[in-house]
């Protein structure tokens, strides 16, 4: 192909695609902007060559530069708030390092996409122990050595100074919360007081807000019908116990609005969509001490859980993450996190230090799920119980929900 | 404006004071008053825009008369919906329905009329048979030519045997050979089946084709209603004579008339000798002169002809059975001269001088354009 | 030139006038422009190869391939394959558990596995990643005895069966259980428990409300399309742009807004109350359920109603209905026998677009569907974000795949394709 000359040009009839042909044809017929066309190609060629260079070196250079920064993904709202406030900042200051925030639903579906497509791009997460555990098996998250945690102010080493079950082969707890229900009593003025009140729509008429997942659903619906809190699992580990459990939801199933972000069962008791709704203990208090909201929190038969810090296997600042990690798991990072929202420190030395909400005025013992008072019929998350059975229970609750 | 129509007695289609707006500030339709013999073949020709094609619209029952009745066979027809008229249509594009057959656009009003199959498809077969198409009932209109789907589209409208055909601009889709072929066998048709048709178009030589009588539309109004031999010979204004068939136009100013004759003087200063047609005859009047082609004379031997000039000739094309002069006379350059091609015309090139001459009975004066 | 083709007729192939065979010289002057048109089309192709071809295929090829099992075990799953199935397994292939166990245990890759074999064995999945903890305080035989001690669910003849069919990387199971069968515990097909049925019952909600939400498209834009259609050109521009103006906004803009619209507390409620067509204490229940989401997707989807619809009435010239009429038959008749017939490609198209979009329609059903107004595409956005039984994804995607070409090959059949006009 010469640059200048043009072979006879095709007649219309050749190609397929008339509009195309006649594209085709017009070029052909001028040798000038033939050639223009070809000139062309070649900077379009060296400019993919910078461009793929350009973006390769972008990637990289992302991992090169990440000294300075930390990306910690967590639950959003008042939570990370709360982890904002007493983590995040203190640790920038002591350390320089940036803490960006990133929200997300809970779950491992995420960051498994993100190391099996190997491009990770969280740093560490706030997890639930069943997801630490289950991504521990399936090699998503890094083991954590329990040794390199600081030990307590009186020496106490760290993995005496942990709530038993607290520390995980990929994870260490931060938190615990708890899933507990809660009403405006503006609205109810002689309101529940228990789990079987919250499934009572005849004494208690109207839409009752619940997470949209079996889990603690199943829990609660199996002691509001007066088992025992410590033989729920054990109810639930035979098909009598699951059925005996959805029937008790099958009472309420018309008048349920379901939610899934943490943030919502506030909103829907503040909005009037529902009188009472399951939800995580902090989130109702934060609308009461923060936004003032008359809401009211039933205790009975709260099901409460641990949240720990995991990294995923293939983190961008693995460093970073595993300082972070130490800073925000000290006793006193602990305990201030407490100033912020109801969750009780996963450590014991913690505990002493946890004093008022941060306007000074609020106590906030009684106001964590691990408050003698608040545990008289409480029960733990069973993460293995789940581990096991998620599956098959989600399917049925998902059938459940169709039917 | 006039029309000739001969006896009331046998109107078939009457338009009274007829007038169409359709913004409430133009009339597109102004004031008509037309009548429509039984069986009469009658076109209404006129550029676009003339009204022409809104007249036959409210014929049809499709655009509602502004102000003024519309009678059918002595009837009002005004609030007469359209599928209760029992008018034949053929469309501009045949409006042939794409989904159907032939034979079923043929049965489609006959079906509407409930009438029973068997019945239909002998009349269906019939029509097909008239139009020459019988072996195409099958078809697709997609699948037929031009023509083809032209002859169904008049069955169609006939099918139904209604006595009042309307035809929309039916030729203007064909090709020139084509069309003229369709202008006979529609004419034809006409004959043989007797019903009144109202046929619009814009173009003249298939007005003069086919019509027994022509309304000239141009404005909204009516210009001439006459046959096409009175429309092309006597045009009453300076737009029918332009409109139909070829003419030379000369204007100039009354200088003295009388009831047969009128002088006229043309702005390089000659007087010509003319017919008074349309002007009142006062002195200083405009007018337009309009002079068929064919009616010049080259060189005339007589020496009775009372308007000559001298002319250079500027053109010549040769059209076969005529030779088209262009000559330039009283400043005009356009002067068109058609000669038979006969042996007795000399030979004339462009640049030779030669004298022009007409009669004053061929020359008609008539109304100046505004 | 004329005698060089007539020689050429007669000695075998066309040459040209420089003698080379005709059919080559076509081929060397039109080689430029093809490769040119090649080079054009290339982006294209490589991005429907890359971006739809490939991970379609991959899909389709997770819902019947899953090796996670024989990758982390795969001695395991290599005997497994050549034992006969009977009762519990001998010495030697526990031995070969107790090594592929203590191998997973150190490359902390036992949770797929165990996530594997719990799809078909509900309440497994600790059993593994128990045993993989404990498994390494074994250092000699006995192992099966050994093995049995950390736990007796491994003395259970189901198991072992169960292990023996997950060993196979090549499963029909996803797509059984997206169609609620399983395999019982002698490896026949039968219905899932009912209370674990949802699947078919999805997809028939699907198609059913995929269909309603299409007719309701149908009815609201056939007039609006009509009205554009006829219309001068610069009112039906304004009122295409009202049209397109909801088209042009994000999706889950116009889903909140429905929400806001529609919540017990919200906009049309308000107004039934404020008018007393219903009382402050019984709001209508109009979203987070079907009735919400068939309202916001029949609003989301009529634009691709309206479009075909309109661009195939805009070419049909008044000329066919004043035809009709000035033939005898009255308004109705003469748009039921002629207007109408000749909107079908349009029709058709709208339709199949409304359909086919409805059927996949996730982020709508999943913000106002509530329970009832889930559907088939939620399940799959379940599986792939919360349970991540990917393989059951895309077993679903597959069937809704498969359910899709089918439609169209129906659809096809009943209309034709090239009966279609999509504008």
């Amino acid at each position: 192909m010469g640059t200048g000359s043009c072979t006879p040009c095709p007649e219309t009839d050749t190609f397929d695609d008339p509009a195309f042909a006649r594209f085709s044809i017009r070029y052909c017929r001028q040798e000038n902007l033939v050639f223009a066309f070809k000139r062309r190609g070649a900077i379009m060629k060296l400019g993919l060559k910078t461009i793929i260079a350009a973006a390769v070196a972008a990637s990289f250079g992302g991992a090169a530069m990440a000294d300075g920064s930390l990306t910690a993904v967590s639950w959003g709202g008042a939570y990370t708030k709360s982890q904002v406030e007493a983590y995040h900042k203190p640790f920038t200051a002591k350390t320089g390092v940036n803490v960006v925030s990133e929200d997300y639903n809970g779950g491992i579906a995420e960051v498994k996409a993100q190391v099996e497509a190997g491009n990770v791009t969280w740093d560490i997460i706030d997890v639930e122990l069943s997801d630490a555990v289950r991504g521990c098996d399936e090699g998503i998250f890094e083991p954590i050595d329990p040794a390199i945690l600081p030990p307590a102010p009186d020496g106490t080493p760290a993995t005496e100074d942990f709530l038993p079950g607290t520390i995980s082969e990929c994870g260490i707890a931060t938190i615990v919360w708890s899933t507990i229900y809660a009403y405006d009593k503006s609205k109810l003025t002689s309101g529940p007081t228990s789990l079987a009140d919250f499934f009572d729509l005849a004494k208690f008429p109207g839409k009752r807000g619940l997470r949209k997942t079996p889990k603690a659903n199943l829990e609660m619906a199996l002691i509001a019908d007066g088992v025992a809190p410590g033989d729920v699992y054990e109810m639930l580990g035979t098909p009598e116990g699951i059925d005996r459990a959805f029937a008790k939801l099958d009472t309420i199933k018309n008048d349920v609005v379901w939610w899934e972000a943490g943030a919502q069962p506030p909103q829907l008791l503040a909005d009037g969509e529902v009188v009472m709704t399951t939800a995580y203990n902090g989130r109702i208090f934060n609308a009461v001490a923060a936004e003032g909201k008359p809401f009211e929190i039933v205790w009975d038969g709260q099901v409460w859980d641990i949240d720990l810090w995991a990294i995923p296997k293939g983190a961008p600042n693995m460093e970073n993450a595993l300082e972070f990690l130490k800073f925000s798991t000290d006793t006193q990072r602990l305990a201030d996190q407490a100033k912020w929202i109801a969750y009780g420190p996963a450590r014991k030395s913690s505990a002493p230090l946890v004093g008022k909400y941060n306007d000074g005025k609020i106590d906030m013992g009684p106001q964590m799920p691990t408050s003698p008072d608040n545990l008289k019929t409480a029960i733990q998350n069973n993460f293995e119980f789940w581990a096991d059975n998620q599956d098959q229970l989600n399917e049925r609750f998902n059938a459940w929900l169709a039917n | 404006m006039s029309g000739s129509g001969s006896g009331a007695s046998n109107t078939f289609v009457e338009f009274a004071n007829v007038q169409k707006s359709y913004d409430g500030e133009t009339l597109v339709v102004k004031n008509l008053n037309l009548q429509i013999q039984r069986g009469e073949f009658l076109t209404m020709l006129g550029p676009s825009g003339s009204g022409k094609t809104t007249t036959l619209m409210m014929l049809a029952g499709f655009e509602t008369a502004t102000h003024g009745e519309i009678l059918l066979d002595g009837k009002p027809i005004n609030h007469v919906p359209p599928h209760k008229r029992g008018i034949g249509m053929v469309f501009q594009n045949y409006a042939l329905f794409p989904h159907m057959t032939v034979a079923e656009n043929l049965a489609f009003p006959l079906e509407v009329r409930g009438m029973g199959q068997a019945e239909r498809e002998e009349k269906v077969q019939r029509v097909l048979d008239m139009v020459e198409l019988g072996a195409f009932g099958a078809r697709m209109p997609a699948q037929l030519s031009g023509g083809q789907q032209q002859r169904v589209a008049v069955a169609r409208a006939l099918v139904f045997d209604p006595e009042l055909v309307l035809m929309d601009e039916p030729l203007g889709a064909l090709d020139k050979n084509l069309r003229e072929q369709m202008q006979y066998e529609i004419k034809h048709i006409h004959e043989s089946l007797g019903v009144t048709v109202v046929y619009v178009t814009h173009d003249q030589s298939e007005a003069l084709t086919m019509s027994d009588r022509i309304a000239v539309f141009n404005d909204g109004v009516i210009q001439q209603l006459a046959s096409p031999e009175v429309l092309y010979e006597k045009p009453e204004n300076a737009f029918c004579a332009a409109f139909i068939g070829e003419n030379n136009k000369l204007n100039g100013t009354v200088t003295s008339a009388t009831k047969t004759s009128v002088k006229v003087k043309l702005p390089t200063g000659e007087t010509v000798t003319a017919l008074p047609v349309n002007i009142s005859g006062k002195k200083g009047e405009a007018t337009t002169l309009s002079l068929r082609p064919e009616r010049v004379f080259v060189n005339p031997r007589s020496k009775s002809i009372p308007n000559m000039f001298q002319g250079t000739v500027q053109e010549v094309i040769y059209l076969g059975d005529h030779i088209r002069t262009r000559i330039n006379i009283a400043g005009h350059d356009d002067f068109i001269v058609k000669i038979p091609n006969s042996s007795a015309h000399p030979a004339l090139n462009p640049g030779t001088s030669v004298k022009v001459g007409w009669s004053a009975e061929d020359c008609r004066a008539l109304d100046a354009p505004a | 030139m004329s005698d060089v083709t007539a020689d050429a007729v007669s000695s075998g192939p066309l040459l040209a006038a420089d003698g080379t065979p005709l059919k080559r010289k076509l081929a060397q002057t039109t080689r430029k422009a093809k490769i040119r048109a090649l080079m054009l089309t290339a982006p294209l192709v490589i991005f429907l190869l890359a971006g739809f071809v490939f991970p379609i295929g991959q899909m389709l090829w997770r819902s019947a391939y899953n090796p996670s099992f024989s990758e982390v075990l795969p001695n395991l799953a290599a005997v497994l394959k050549t034992w006969d199935g009977q009762g519990v397994p001998g010495e030697d292939i526990f031995e070969i558990a107790v090594a592929d166990l203590k191998q997973s245990r150190e490359d902390r890759s036992i949770g797929r596995a165990a996530t594997r074999v719990n799809y078909d064995l509900p309440g497994s999945r600790s059993l593994f990643t128990s045993t993989a903890r404990k498994v390494k305080d074994i250092d000699g035989p006995p192992y099966k005895e050994q093995l049995i001690e950390i736990d007796k669910d491994w003395d259970d003849p189901v198991l072992w069966s169960i292990l023996k069919r997950v060993s196979d990387d090549y499963t029909a199971g996803f797509y059984l259980s997206a169609l609620d069968r399983k395999y019982d515990t002698g490896g026949n097909i039968v219905a899932q428990e009912e209370v674990q049925q949802i699947y078919v019952k999805l997809f028939l909600r699907t198609f059913w409300m995929s269909a309603l939400i299409t007719f309701l498209c149908f009815i609201l834009a056939f007039p609006v399309s009509y009205l554009l259609s006829v219309l001068p050109l610069r009112t039906s521009n304004l009122l295409m742009i009202l049209v397109l103006l909801p088209f042009w906004t994000s999706l889950l803009v116009r889903t909140t807004a429905w929400i806001a619209m529609l919540q017990s507390e919200g906009v049309v409620n308000d107004i039934l109350v404020s008018i007393g067509l219903v009382g402050d204490e019984n709001r209508a229940q109009l979203i987070y359920n079907q009735t919400g989401t068939i309202i916001a997707m029949t609003h989301i989807l009529l634009p691709f109603m309206i479009l075909p619809l309109f661009s195939v009435m805009k070419t049909i010239p008044p000329s066919y209905m004043r035809a009709a009429r000035s033939l005898g038959a009255d308004s109705f008749t003469a748009f039921r026998r002629v207007y109408f017939p000749q909107t079908i490609p349009g029709i058709a198209a709208g339709t199949l677009l409304v359909f086919i979009l409805s059927i996949g329609f996730y982020i709508t059903p999943a913000l106002v569907g509530g329970q009832d107004g889930q559907m088939i595409s939620n399940l799959i956005a379940f599986h792939m974000q919360k349970s991540l039984n990917w393989s059951l994804a895309a077993a679903l995607g597959g069937i809704l795949l498969a359910s899709v070409l089918l439609l169209y090959w129906l659809y096809n059949k009943l209309v034709g394709v090239d009966n279609l006009k999509f504008g």
